[in-house]
Order: structure tokens, then sequence, then C-alpha cells
């Protein structure tokens, strides 16, 4: 530490340090990084409101008019009776990838982190990277030409033998469905949480590890003990990365679920049947090229359903992480 | 724990003194660079030099004051349907006029109206002619002048299915019978209405899957045109551009229709003629017999309707018969329009829609997008009439 | 990314003493079925992201000549199989480069301030917003953008600068967020170590946590232009598509590689059309590989741990 800086108070939340002198070569530097950091995160915030007003701006005549005024777009239906059903299948497809996604995720970060040969993790590692960067159009390439051929059959099977559970009922050929774009979701945010859950157990302090092996951990009580409880919020963080995504997913959706036909939209739990969900995203997508005045109105109304969807994940996911604050370094 | 923590920082601390964080940002100061960089050396030719000249270029009918003199961005936006066509409009007119841009967003019929009428684009394909309050806007978008609307892409619909070994050329089916298969009310291939107009076919007891399209599009709104006025009150649902009925199977844009159609044995769907590919097509009974789509017979369709309405010189727009007897007419037709300005406030603006236009109308123009997207030509009666109007195009 | 080679976690290969009891019998088997379901999990996730990879190498890879790469779409038509990515090469850079430089720096600072100064009312409000700001649904982002350069200079306007404040709004929370998480790894000891031996507050941040977490910053912005690069509907909608290229980034349209291979799809989606769009992502990726090498070896030769 061959500096001849003499140092100043760090911060204004106090760690104060001595000053020992009025002249202080990092006050410059200080004021400087701080500015610009607040500055940052205030173009952030000036941003989302601009974004904002704009989602409300344009959101708000259909919210305000009568269902009337746009009754020629949703085909008699109301803002809620369209927009309901749209949140619905956004929201179940979401978590189906969900519920796909993460236990892989996390298996594979582990596998990576804790039980691959060093040799193996570097390359699958590089491979995961590559395939977050994979482009949503290709999934659907993808997911229609090769996963919707394959998971056809394996879906007649089931709705032919579980048919009578309403879940399982009414597959229809091509699997344009539901849980196959959900599948696609998964595979496609399944290299987000990835990284991030990786890159969050590698740093796991080598002191938790090297206690638990004292203690006679196995490799499994390791990852418990020491590797999981520590990876936890950034799990989670990276979690609410991919449904971030899943839920915002646009092209890929768009490609490979039939939705149903506009005016009559249903709440339907049949996940093998087609055309009987839709997520916002693809919707805005899809009509958005033809929607003219109220619709496109109604349309941004149900971007603004998909904010607060997130809004609600989000606000959720940091209460769990502020339970387990503990945990992080920088508490 | 914390011991631990404490050996490993005095090491980072250490080490990490002497390198500041501008490694951080060179991450992605240098993929910035590696674009500048990309965009320096890639500046020869934004667009031109690729092409090999004019030598096939004939100037046809028109008299283009001399090929080759214009100059600048011509944005178009609008219905995908003529993207393809545009596609080789493009490259026909990009050896004719280099120094011309043209650029054809397929957005949509709506979505190239509304860039048009906001001044986004200097002209638009729509799959629909503009509407009423649409025309009041164009007035103010055209310089206190109208808009020109030309039907130059005449295209067929067909009725696509997947079903192998039929042993006939094209399944044929009347309207009706086509209206009771997409309304669900058929729901098997060997059904004796199907069979009854098929005598030499062989027709499985294969299930059939019902596929529309699941954005709104000209195609839908001309199918279900089609089968509301020829299916003598079969289906009941008005013309639209969304699909009326709950639906069974469904694919997004033309590509979604027929890949989905491709991917379902069983499947019928309908889609732009040129998309159809290697799936079978209905032969739709007009009078007494029944008629295969060809470019030929959608136009023979456009003949044998009358213009709409409200139609001028300057608007040829078409109300298509769809009821037609007449032998030879394949009456499921898609009209998309090119929309612009009678007039620009830019000299060269206008100078350039009209030439683009012009190449647009000639027969070079039309057996270009014939070979690019299976466009029926236009006759040489309506091309008169759309040279007429695009003559009227000038700088205010 | 490169922290999984600077930092192996030292595996138990000698296996305590299970046999002598019931307990250890116990512990044992779970050991083992936890290794196979984690093995299992990695080779479930394998089958879908093999054959995607395989897919795009297959059916791209016959697409990819020289010819393809170094021409763009002028004069291209009907299924003529000529024609190249040239032009939206080129756009898939600009674009993304640009955003990228509007984002790295934004979002960097914006977790440094979370991370090391904000406590108050405003870092509340930013980690909720950033959380918000991630939800925005890209399609939303490219009419946001459409709409702001529709108010600032009119709705003809059309260029690649709309289409990099569009990846903008979407990038920058994601930098925020897992560079966020990034700094919040850098143990608190190491800034009391600094503070305790007299460096100023900025130093300690530039020479201890940004150093520190140099792995994971890098890794993150990858990941986040990575996360951009392949975006369609915002490109669709802001910069379209054009047949050649366009060097300007304030004028007119530019084509991208992956609206590039929306439009090939969606104009002839069983013929030529598919192909090029197969290798239209063929080409992508092999861009976010080559970015993902340069990030690689940037923070491993600038990474701490392994020195």
């Amino acid at each position: 530490m061959s500096t001849d800086v003499t140092p100043e108070a760090p911060g204004a939340e106090g760690r104060p340090l001595a000053s020992r002198r009025g002249t202080t070569p990092g006050r410059f530097g200080n004021r400087l990084f701080a500015g610009l950091s607040t500055a940052s995160g205030i173009l952030i915030l000036v941003t989302l409101a601009a974004v904002a007003i704009f989602l409300v701006r344009e959101a708000l005549p259909a919210i305000t008019a009568s269902p009337a005024a746009y009754a020629d777009f949703t085909r008699d239906l109301n803002l809620g009776q369209y927009i309901g059903p749209l949140v619905f299948g956004t929201v179940l497809a979401a978590l189906i990838a969900l519920v796909i996604a993460v236990p892989l995720s996390i298996g594979i970060a582990l596998f990576i982190a804790h039980y691959a040969p060093k040799r193996l993790s570097g390359p699958v590692a590089y491979v995961v990277d590559l395939l977050a960067a994979i482009p949503s159009v290709v999934y659907g390439l993808w997911g229609f030409f090769w996963l919707v051929p394959k998971i056809g059959p394996i879906m007649d099977w089931i709705s032919q033998k579980l048919g009578f559970i309403p879940i399982f009922a009414d597959y229809a050929p091509p699997a344009k469905n539901v849980t196959s774009a959900a599948i696609v979701l998964a595979v496609m945010i399944l290299p987000i949480i990835t990284a991030v859950s990786r890159e969050v157990f590698l740093q796991t302090p080598r002191l938790h590890i090297e206690a638990s092996l004292a203690l006679g951990a196995t490799r499994w009580e390791v990852a418990r003990q020491a590797i999981l409880p520590f990876g936890r919020s950034g799990v989670i963080s990276a979690s609410m990365l991919g449904l971030g995504r899943a839920l915002g997913e646009t092209m890929a959706v768009l490609m490979i679920l039939a939705p149903f036909a506009r005016g009559t939209e249903v709440y339907s739990i049949k996940i093998l049947a087609s055309a009987e969900h839709q997520t916002i995203a693809a919707n805005i997508a899809q009509q958005i090229r033809e929607a003219h005045g109220m619709g496109v109105s109604v349309l941004i109304a149900s971007g603004l359903a998909l904010f607060a969807i997130t809004l609600v994940v989000n606000m959720a996911a940091r209460w769990i992480v502020a339970r387990r604050a503990a945990f992080s370094g920088a508490n | 724990m914390r011991p631990a923590h404490t050996t490993r920082g005095m090491f980072d601390v250490k080490k990490s003194i002497r390198r500041g964080m501008i490694t951080t940002l060179a991450a992605s100061t240098a993929l910035v660079l590696a674009a500048c960089g990309g965009g320096v050396t890639a500046d020869e030719s934004p667009s031109g030099s690729t092409s090999d000249g004019g030598t096939e270029s004939s100037t046809g009918d028109t008299e283009a004051p001399e090929a080759g003199s214009l100059s600048g961005n011509l944005p178009g936006a609008g219905a995908s349907s003529q993207g393809k066509a545009q596609e080789g409009w493009i490259a026909g007119f990009g050896d004719l006029e280099q120094g011309v841009t043209v650029t054809y967003d397929g957005v949509g019929s709506g979505g190239g109206r509304e860039q048009f009428l906001s001044s986004g684009v200097l002209f638009a394909g729509s799959d629909s002619a503009l509407k009423e309050d649409e025309l009041a806007s164009a007035t103010d978008r055209c310089f206190g002048g109208e808009a020109v609307e030309l039907p130059l892409y005449i295209s067929p619909i067909a009725v696509i299915y997947n079903l192998p070994d039929t042993g006939v050329d094209n399944i044929q089916l009347d309207a009706a019978t086509l209206a009771q298969i997409f309304r669900g009310e058929i729901t098997t291939w060997d059904d004796a209405a199907i069979a009854d107009q098929n005598p030499d076919a062989t027709l499985p007891s294969t299930a059939i899957t019902v596929v529309n399209r699941s954005d709104d599009s000209g195609t839908t709104e001309n199918f279900t045109e089609y089968l509301f006025e020829a299916s003598e009150g079969t289906w009941t649902d008005e013309a639209s551009d969304a699909w009326p009925l709950p639906s069974q199977q469904s694919g997004d844009g033309t590509s979604g229709m027929v890949t989905t159609v491709s991917a379902a044995e069983g499947a019928i769907g309908y889609a732009d003629a040129s998309q159809a590919g290697d799936l079978g097509t209905v032969a739709l009974q007009v009078g007494e017999e029944y008629v295969p789509f060809s470019p030929e017979a959608a136009a023979a369709a456009v003949d044998a309707s009358p213009l709409s309405d409200d139609a001028t010189e300057k608007r040829i727009t078409y109300q298509l018969d769809r009821t037609t007897t007449e032998a030879g007419v394949y009456p499921l037709v898609l009209i998309s329009y090119l929309i612009g300005c009678d007039t620009y406030d830019d000299a060269s603006d206008a100078a350039n829609v009209k030439a683009y236009f012009d190449y647009i109308a000639s027969e070079d123009g039309q057996s270009r997008a014939n070979e690019a997207a299976g466009v029926a030509p236009i006759s040489d009666d309506l091309r008169t009439q759309v040279e007429a109007a695009i003559e009227m195009i000038s700088a205010s | 990314m490169t922290a999984v080679t600077d930092r192996p976690v030292p595996a138990p290969d000698v296996a305590p003493n299970f046999t002598t009891s019931p307990s250890g019998r116990r512990r044992k088997r779970t050991n083992a079925i936890m290794a196979t379901l984690v093995t299992l999990a990695f080779l479930i996730a394998l089958v879908p992201l093999i054959s995607l990879l395989t897919e795009v190498v297959i059916r791209g890879g016959s697409m990819l000549t020289w010819q393809f790469i170094s021409t763009d779409m002028t004069g291209v038509f009907g299924d003529s199989p000529d024609g190249g990515v040239r032009h939206a090469i080129l756009g898939t850079l600009q674009i993304t480069g640009l955003a990228t430089l509007i984002s790295a720096p934004i979002g960097l600072f914006a977790a440094v301030y979370l991370v090391e100064y904000g406590h108050g009312r405003l870092a509340k409000t930013l980690t909720f917003f950033v959380d918000v700001m991630t939800g925005i649904p890209s399609i939303v982002a490219g009419l946001f953008a459409v709409a702001l350069f529709a108010i600032l200079i009119g709705p003809a306007y059309r260029s690649g600068v709309m289409g990099a404040i569009a990846l903008s709004v979407l990038m920058i929370p994601v930098v925020v967020r897992s560079c966020e998480e990034m700094l919040k790894l850098v143990p608190n000891e190491l800034r009391e170590a600094s503070y305790a031996l007299g460096v100023p507050k900025y130093l300690t941040i530039i020479k201890v946590v940004l150093r520190t977490s140099l792995a994971g910053i890098v890794t993150s912005i990858v990941l986040a232009i990575a996360r951009v690069i392949g975006e369609t509907a915002p490109l669709l909608l802001t910069v379209g598509i054009v047949t050649s290229m366009n060097t300007s980034m304030l004028d007119g349209r530019v084509a991208t590689l992956p609206v590039f291979a929306y439009s090939q799809y969606s104009q002839d989606a069983l013929g030529v059309g598919a192909d090029r769009a197969w290798g239209a992502a063929l080409v992508l990726i092999l861009i976010i590989m080559i970015l993902n090498l340069v990030a690689r070896f940037i923070s491993s030769r600038f990474s701490i741990a392994e020195k």
C-alpha cells in the first residue's frame, strides 16, 4: 500500500476514518464518483418514469373509455374480459417454464461449480453462456421444427390416456399449446438462471466449504450446508431475471403458441390443448400490426398489466431475498 | 469464516490496487470499437455497387425521362403479403434507378396505412383500401391532394390441406362444404359431403384440424368474405380480418399458417398461393366446374369484378365478386393496393414514387412479381387505368 | 464466467468413514442420490441445449459460406439462393454496440450506487424500480422508443439510434441487477481493510470492489449483451429491415440479424427464407462466441484470484 494519499472519510453513511489534514486529494474523486453513481441511478429512474408516462398516457383512453369505444377491436369484450385471460396465459406459461427451469438450472450450476471435473466444467459453462445469447427467433424456429414434432406424440398419448383429467384434455396436433411454449421458455431462461447461479455458487467463501468438510460432510452436505445457503439470494435473483424474460418473451411464444381467436377468450387449464391460451407480449406483437386507435390503446393497457405482474413478482422476490440478506457479503 | 475473508481480502487489495476499473469497461468498449471498425471498413457502398448494372433492364412502355437519373430514399411499409413481390420490385427497380434506395417494411396493412398517413413512409402497401376516416386524413398527408390507390398486387389465396396420397391433384369443394369444414361441422375427411364431390379421391378417415390465422390479416378478410358471400348462408359471420370463430389451431402470419398445416396430417388452412409449397390445394366450385388456383384465374376474377362505389380515377379500388359463375375464374383472390399521394411537397419524392409505381405497373414489374411471388399480372386494360393514375402524381 | 476455472471448489475425494453407523450409511446414500440427481439434471438440460445447437449448426452451417457473410440482399428476390447477411451483421454490431455503450456505464454506476452509496430513500426507490424495469416487455420498449422519437424528431424518423435506445431500456436493468449481485458478493471485510489502510472510498470501490468482482461484472455485461443482441420485437418496430448496408446510426432503417432471420422466416417459411433464417442465427451465435471469448480473455487476464 505505497500510497501517500491522505485518507478521507469514505461516505456519508459513516464508517468514519480519521481525516488528518484539510487538503484531501480523495475528496474530489469521492465527490465525482458519488455524483456519477447517483446520477446514473437518477437517470434510470427518469427513463423508467418516461416509459411509465408513455404507457399510462397511451393506455388511458382505453381505461377511461366505455367498452363500446373499443368493442370493434375486442369483439364486445370489456377491458377486464380482454386482458384477464391474457394475464392468466402469461402467468401460466411463465410458471410452467419456471417450474421446469429452476431445478434444472440449480442442478447444472451445482454440477458445474461443485461436481464436474474442472476439465468438463469450463467448456460446459461456456456453452451455457452461449445459449443465453441465442436469439428468441431461433428458439422459436427450434421449438417449432424440432420440439413440436417430437413432443406431439407424447402429448397425444397423455391426452388419450389421461384425457379424463381436464388438464390433459383436448390435445390437437400439432403441439402448439401452452406446454410446448413453456418448455421453450424454460430452455430459454435456463442458461440465464444457470449462469448467474453458477457465478454465485463459485463465490461461496472457501472457508465455508472447508468448515463443512472439516466436519466430515459429504459432497452433497457441502452443497446443502455451504453452497446453496450462500447462493440462495443469487439464485432467487437469477430466477426472477429468468421469470422476467419468460413473462415478456415475445417472438418464441408468437411462433409456437396457437392462441385463442380474439373475442373467444377463455380461462383454460387444458395445458395440452391448442388455441386455449395467449400471453400478453405475444398478443401485443401480433395484434399491434393491424391495430389502430383504440385498439393500440387496449394493447398498451395490457402491457401495463404485464408491468404490474412483474412488479408483484419482483416485490415478492425482494421480500424473500431480504429475509435471507444475512448471507450476503455486503449487508 | 471471518479470518478467511480477511486473508483473501488483504491479498486482493494489494493486487487490485494496481489496475483500475478501466479494464471492466474495456470489455464493452472493445465491443463498440469492433462495431465502429466494422462500420468504417464497410463504408464503401451503402447501396448500388453490388448490383451489376441494368443489363436486363428495359424501361418498358413508360417514358421515364432518363433511367438512372433519380436519387434519394423511398421508404415504404405495409402488408406483409406484398413482401416477396416488393423484394422483386426493389431488385428490379434497383437495376433501373441505382440512386434510389427503396425499402419496404412488412409491418402489416394497418401499420403501413398508419405510417403512411403519419408521413412515416412515402408509400404503403395494404390488403384493404383506405377507410373513410383514413381518406380524410390522407388529404392532410398528401399536402392538400388525395391518396392514390392502385391494385397492383393480385394474388390467389389457396385453401391448403395436408393429406398424403389422395390420388388427385386437387380436392374439389364448393363454398358451402368449405364453410362447414371451417365451422367445424364436418370433422373428418371421409365425410359424405366431401366424398360426394371427389369421386376419384382416396379420402382417409383422418380428423380435420382447422387452422386459422391468429393475427389480423387481409387473407382472413378475403377468405371469410368469400365464405360469407359464396356459401349461400352456411357461413354466417361477416367478412373480418380477425378469425370470427373459436379457433381450433392457428398460426401467426402466412409462415405460421403453412408451417402449422405442414406439421399436422389432416390440417386445412388458407394462405397466399405462392406460399403453399408442396401442400395440397383445393379446387373451388365456380358455376358447374371446379377451378384450381392460378394467376390467370385470379386476374380473371378481378376483371370480372366491378369497381367499388367510391372508386375514382386515382383510387382504383374493387368490390370483388365472389359469387361469379364465369368459367375459368378463381374468386378467392386478394388484392393488395399500393397507396401513395397524388401530391408530394418534395419534387424528388414525387419523381421517385412515380417512377417506382410506374415500374411496378409495367409488364416488367408485374412479371417480376409473378416470378418472385406468384402474383397474377394485371391485364392491359387495368394497366392503362393505373398508368393514367400514376401520371397524376406530382410535386406541389 | 472465468471464475469457473479460477476457483475450483475442493471436493472430498476421500470420503469420510460412512460404513460404521446407520446414519453414516444414510448420509452416503443421500450423497449418492443427490449426485445422481444433479448429474441427471445436467444431462436432461443438455438434451434441448445440444439439439438446439446442432439444429442451428447443421441447418445454418449449410448456408454459412463466405458469399453469405460478404454480400447483402440487394437485388435478391424470389427463390434465388443468393444474398447474405453482411448488412445485418454490421447493423447488429452497430446497434448492440451503441446500446452497450449507453447501458454498461449507466448500469454499472447505478449498481455501485446501490451497493456502495445508497442507503437512503433514493436507493430503495431505485432498487424497486430497477426491478420494475426488468419487467418491461421488449415490445413495449420498442413502442416507447418509437413514441419518444416521434415526439423528439417526428413520426417519419427511423434510425439505428432508436433501436439502441429501445435495447438500452431492456439492457440497463439487467446490467444493474447482475452487477449489483456481483458487487454484493465482495465481502465487507475487504472494504474495511481498505478503509483501514486509509484508502479513500472511491479508490476502494475502483480498486477493491470493482477489481474483485471484475470477472462477475464482465459476465454480467456479456450476459446483458446476450440478453438484447437477439431481441427481435423492439427492433422490428424501430429499425425495421432493409436489403443493404446502412452505416449511419442517425438516418434510416438498419438491418439486424434477428429481424433478418424473422423476416426471412415469415416470408418463406418452407423455402430458402428458412435457410437464411438459420444461417443468420448461426452467424449471430458465432458473434456471441467471439464476444464471449474476448470477455473471458479480458477477465482472465485481469482477474486477481489466479495470480
